[in-house]
């Protein structure tokens, strides 16, 4: 089946926000923040603007409460008296004119008393930096299983580590976009977005509105990668308040510098690893102690972090396990989600510790993870079981098969030393995902599905659920087609139009196609009973039926929804961290051969092989597009990307200065199915979207250490960082 | 009308004045003078002595010249690595030498093929060796009335022809430490970008090549170069690194195209 929305993409006739027409709009721009941390003391309206013509909205204006509806409520819609980071907004300004618009901000000076910013969040802040609780910390959590001291102090090895990733920019296609416009009474936006709903919850709070007069339609979106999880819900609001006291449409559109100045980014981490084993090579004890940066207010970081510590231990049998996690409020522009959620962050420094580990043992490392790996019947960190039939000895086997990795580590010892000046190596990664919202979160947030049969005969899937080009809508098509026997011409997808759609939650976590894809083949079948069918109906029986319906129930509407139902047997308790943190798992084994250049301090990916078991793949192009992607999009977070931050701000947020992959800096990438099937999923299938995110950063550093000798246990191993590792090493 | 209009700014393929044109608003009160009707202005010239580029010439062009690929290698080199095709189509090697980024890269070549810059206006032709075009960043000798009408190369036999850019990514990428290198009966040349206010002969490491001392390690070019450039941190790399860099590509490559010049 071909991608639904593709050749309209190909063809460039898909008409993003920016490309729809919106007649009498304002353009609506930003006036951010100078300064990372101060008190704002004045705002000057330079001189020859003619400020008469402008809208111009502060917080006064706001109707509600001044906060952005999230997890916390620290959160405001525009600074009033203060500012926490760099860019935060303060003003909105509007006019017809885009470039009188753009001017007009240049001419806001806005005059903040400083005060000292916390810019680094591995220290502890010094007394004049706290600006939450004693030390600012916005959150802590932790797992405990076992008695992980007594551990330490018998085992026969204990190997330690730290590890540090940077923050990564999204870059998707399309940058931050919003429409606003009041329409009797009920004030709608539309823009580029993945969770129309929290847009909803967002509206409703700050502009103190009910459901039923506010309404939020996702247009067209470029790419999302988590960029578009919370922040949209910042940009509807801002385009509604102009809107509102414009009284005409407005249109806020960033540009590429905007957008990677004052939008989130993954959350930089700093990784401790304290383990113990036994004299086989058997981990006895895990002890692990994860810091996030969060930035200036709380926003996902709460959640990010917890993925993080869950994933912090990784697909190993061990029991005995302590993981702390602590995210620290800084100065710097908000992290927020990206693509993994905390994960990768965490399984760059297991899997990469278990490179060290395995050095420091003697043993080789594909046999040290082969050994631990957790095995069905034993349980994770959290205390889950796992019992999916899946093979995950044969995950890692298949990907050292795949990188002909006794073959190619000969071949690179006589290369290493014959040739000038490239040096190879190669590096393996063993990993986890857990799909869906974590622990109680699927059971929170009660996602629907409706689908109607039309008079036609037709089928209408109605979701919140995002296409932000991983292919929502064509899975969405194939699963209610399969599910009904029908063909997918026969199948239409609602526009996520919260004022026709139910909410089934937010488009995050690996969670639409094998969580929400099932509520997709439940609505179907009880649609089939509503036609008066059986639920093994199928084909052209079930569009004659529906036909029939109409004929008897005229001007009636034929439509029925699944809600979200706890799997049998789940169990989670939020407050001791213990129990089901997923409903099931995706494992995979990533094996990359790297080239370093010893002239230029440069290292490139040569060859790549990813073999995951993520279930029933339901399509097949779509799936191995994803996992293309996510490896793409990773091996720019290893090897390229570098924020560079100047006063908790992004100064490189150019796309000439912010380094992201281009096809010639990726290597082939081989991609291996395993499809244990869920039985909770989609036809099987577990979510695969942030899988990919997990493992090539630490398959990537451990094949550069097993290339130059070096401890690449910091990411992005740009050449300039490469370069300092490399200092003292003999090369 | 570059007399009349002393700041009018000559557009040729505008690759790199257009580039900040939505942010940069004071540009758009500016005067330009467009360029792209003077086909004259477009071609690549041989005589005995010389290869002559008109300022409208530009990378496509001479990628697409076999007599270039022949005689001067590394022009090609060099244009293949600016930009992608949509760039190098349009722009000019004129551009890159008034554009004066002390990254660019057609520079490097050029100055080390001894180019000489030949500027004309009302009051008549000027020829600047490139090699002494620039006298400090973004500074050139090039009067607002003059335009540049040709680029013209020395043909010579050469036995070393090196260019190297190291960006941060393989494609598509601003140098971040570039060489260029020739060796033709002249003598050596030694051209580093990315490096200094401007882009610059290397004085120190060519006489270091000319007197034929030991190059036995990256360490034996550094000092050299050391004294020749001025690298500064920045946005896209640290000055230890474009020393450092810079001194081993120039090594490794003339460990390989001259082995046994020591
Ligand atoms: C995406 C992108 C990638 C790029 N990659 C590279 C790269 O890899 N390497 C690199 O070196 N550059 C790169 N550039 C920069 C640019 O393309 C080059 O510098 C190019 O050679 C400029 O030529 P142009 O004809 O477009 O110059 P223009 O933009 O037209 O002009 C540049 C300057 O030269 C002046 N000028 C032009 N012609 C004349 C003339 N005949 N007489 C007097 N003054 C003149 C103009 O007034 C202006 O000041 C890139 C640019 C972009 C947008």
């Amino acid at each position: 089946m071909r991608r639904l929305e593709g050749i309209s993409k190909l063809s460039g006739r898909e008409r993003y926000v920016d490309d729809l027409p919106c007649d009498g709009a304002l353009w609506g721009m930003t006036v951010r923040s100078p300064s990372p941390r101060g008190r704002i003391r004045s705002i000057e309206f330079g001189p020859g603007v003619e400020w008469s013509q402008f809208v111009v909205v502060d917080h006064r204006d706001i109707p509600g409460p001044n906060e952005v509806f999230l997890i916390e409520r620290d959160q405001p819609v525009l600074a009033s008296d203060y500012v926490r980071h760099m860019h935060e907004p303060i003003l909105l300004i509007a006019h017809e004119d885009r470039a009188m618009c753009r001017a007009a901000v240049k001419q806001i000076r806005i005059i903040i008393d400083e005060q000292p910013a916390a810019l680094d969040y591995r220290v502890l802040p010094a007394s004049d930096q706290v600006q939450r609780g004693q030390d600012n910390v916005l959150k802590t959590l932790k797992i405990e299983k076992g008695d992980v001291e007594h551990a330490l102090a018998e085992a026969a090895h204990v190997v330690e580590g730290v590890y540090e990733t940077g923050a990564q920019e999204h870059i998707y296609i399309e940058n931050q976009g919003m429409l606003a416009w009041v329409e009797q009474g009920v004030v709608v936006t539309q823009g580029s977005m993945q969770c129309p709903y929290y847009v909803v919850n967002a509206l409703k709070h700050a502009l103190a509105r009910d459901e039923s007069q506010v309404r939020v339609i996702q247009a067209p979106t470029g790419g999302g990668f988590g960029g578009k999880e919370d922040y949209p819900s910042h940009l509807a609001l801002h385009a509604a308040l102009l809107a509102l006291k414009a009284n005409r449409p407005v249109k806020m559109i960033y540009d590429r510098s905007e957008d990677m100045a004052a939008t989130t980014k993954r959350h930089p981490a700093q990784v401790r690893h304290r383990t113990g084993f036994d004299a086989s090579g058997k981990l006895v004890a895990q002890a692990i102690d994860v810091v996030m940066d969060g930035g200036a207010y709380v926003t996902l970081s709460p959640v990010v972090l917890s993925r993080g510590i869950i994933h912090a231990a990784g697909p190993y049998a061990c029991d005995n396990v302590r993981i702390a996690g602590r995210a620290m409020l800084t100065n710097a522009v908000p992290f927020g989600a990206f693509r993994g959620f905390g994960a990768p962050q965490t399984l760059f420094a297991l899997e990469r510790h278990m490179d060290v580990c395995a050095e420091t043992l003697g043993i080789d490392p594909i046999d040290l993870r082969r050994m631990n790996l957790i095995r069905d019947g034993q349980e994770t960190a959290t205390g889950q079981v796992i019992n999916d039939g899946a093979d995950r000895e044969r995950v890692l086997d298949l990907a050292t098969k795949h990188i002909e990795l006794p073959e190619r580590r000969e071949q690179h010892a006589t290369f290493n030393i014959t040739h000038p000046f490239l040096r190879r190596g190669i590096g393996l990664a063993m990993f986890f995902h857990g799909a869906g919202f974590t622990g109680s979160g699927e059971v929170a947030l009660q996602s629907r599905v409706r689908v109607a049969g039309l008079k036609d005969g037709r089928i209408e899937v109605l979701a919140s659920s995002t296409e932000m080009g991983q292919g929502t809508l064509t899975v969405f098509t194939k699963i209610a087609a399969e599910r009904l026997g029908i063909d997918p011409s026969q199948v239409l997808i609602a526009t996520p139009d919260t004022a026709r759609v139910p909410n089934s939650g937010p488009t995050v976590a690996s969670r639409t196609s094998m969580v929400v894809g099932r509520l997709v083949e439940r609505a179907c079948d009880a649609l089939l009973e509503q036609a008066g069918l059986s639920r093994d109906a199928r084909g052209e029986r079930v569009q004659q039926a529906i036909r029939a319906w109409h004929v008897a129930h005229p001007n009636a509407q034929l439509s029925s929804e699944a809600t979200y139902e706890r799997p049998p047997g789940v169990q989670w308790d939020d407050n001791t961290y213990r129990g089901d943190a997923y409903g099931t798992y995706a494992w995979a084994a990533y094996a990359a051969e790297v080239e370093v250049d010893l002239r230029t301090f440069t290292a490139r990916v040569i060859d790549f092989v990813a073999v995951q078991d993520v279930g029933k793949v339901l399509h097949e192009t779509l799936a191995r597009g994803q996992i293309q992607g996510g490896v793409v999009q990773a091996i720019g977070w290893a090897l390229l990307e570098e924020c560079v931050w100047e006063r908790g701000g992004m100064k490189n947020c150019q796309l000439t200065n912010y380094i992201i992959p281009t096809s010639d800096d990726v290597p082939p990438i081989r991609v291996y199915w395993m499809q244990t099937p869920y039985a909770h999923g989609a036809q099987g299938a577990k979510g695969i979207g942030e899988l990919p995110m997990d493992g090539p950063g630490p398959a990537i550093a451990n094949a550069i250490a097993n290339a130059i000798g070096v401890e690449a246990n910091v990411l992005p191993l740009t050449p300039e960082r490469l370069m300092q590792m490399m200092d003292g090493a003999h090369v | 009308m570059l007399v009349q209009e002393p700041n009018s700014i000559p557009l040729a393929g505008a690759t790199d004045v257009l580039v900040h044109w939505p942010a940069h608003l004071d540009a758009h009160a500016k005067t330009y003078l467009d360029l792209s009707g003077l086909d004259d202005l477009r071609h690549i010239s041989w005589n005995q002595e010389a290869l002559t580029l008109g300022a409208r010439t530009t990378y496509w062009d001479v990628i697409q010249d076999e007599q270039c690929h022949q005689e001067f290698p590394l022009l090609q080199h060099a244009a293949r690595q600016v930009g992608a095709v949509q760039i190098q189509s349009r722009g000019t090697w004129a551009g890159n030498i008034v554009n004066a980024s002390p990254a660019a890269d057609g520079v490097p070549v050029l100055m080390a093929y001894d180019a000489v810059v030949v500027l004309q206006s009302t009051a008549g032709t000027e020829e600047v060796p490139l090699n002494e075009f620039y006298m400090g960043y973004k500074q050139m000798r090039r009067r607002t009335d003059q335009l540049v009408v040709a680029i013209r190369l020395p043909r010579r036999s050469y036995a070393v022809q090196v260019f190297e850019k190291v960006g941060a990514r393989r494609a598509q990428a601003i140098t971040k430490v570039g060489l260029a290198m020739t060796r033709s009966s002249v003598g050596w040349r030694v051209v580093a970008s990315a490096v200094a206010p401007t882009i610059r002969r290397c004085p120190s490491v060519e006489r270091l090549l000319e007197q034929d001392a030991p190059v036995c390690s990256p360490d034996d070019l550094a000092e050299a170069f050391a004294t020749d450039t001025q690298p500064i941190d920045d946005i896209r790399s640290t000055s230890a690194y474009r020393a450092r860099v810079l001194a081993r590509v120039a090594f490794h490559a003339l460990q390989s195209q001259a082995p046994g010049r020591s």
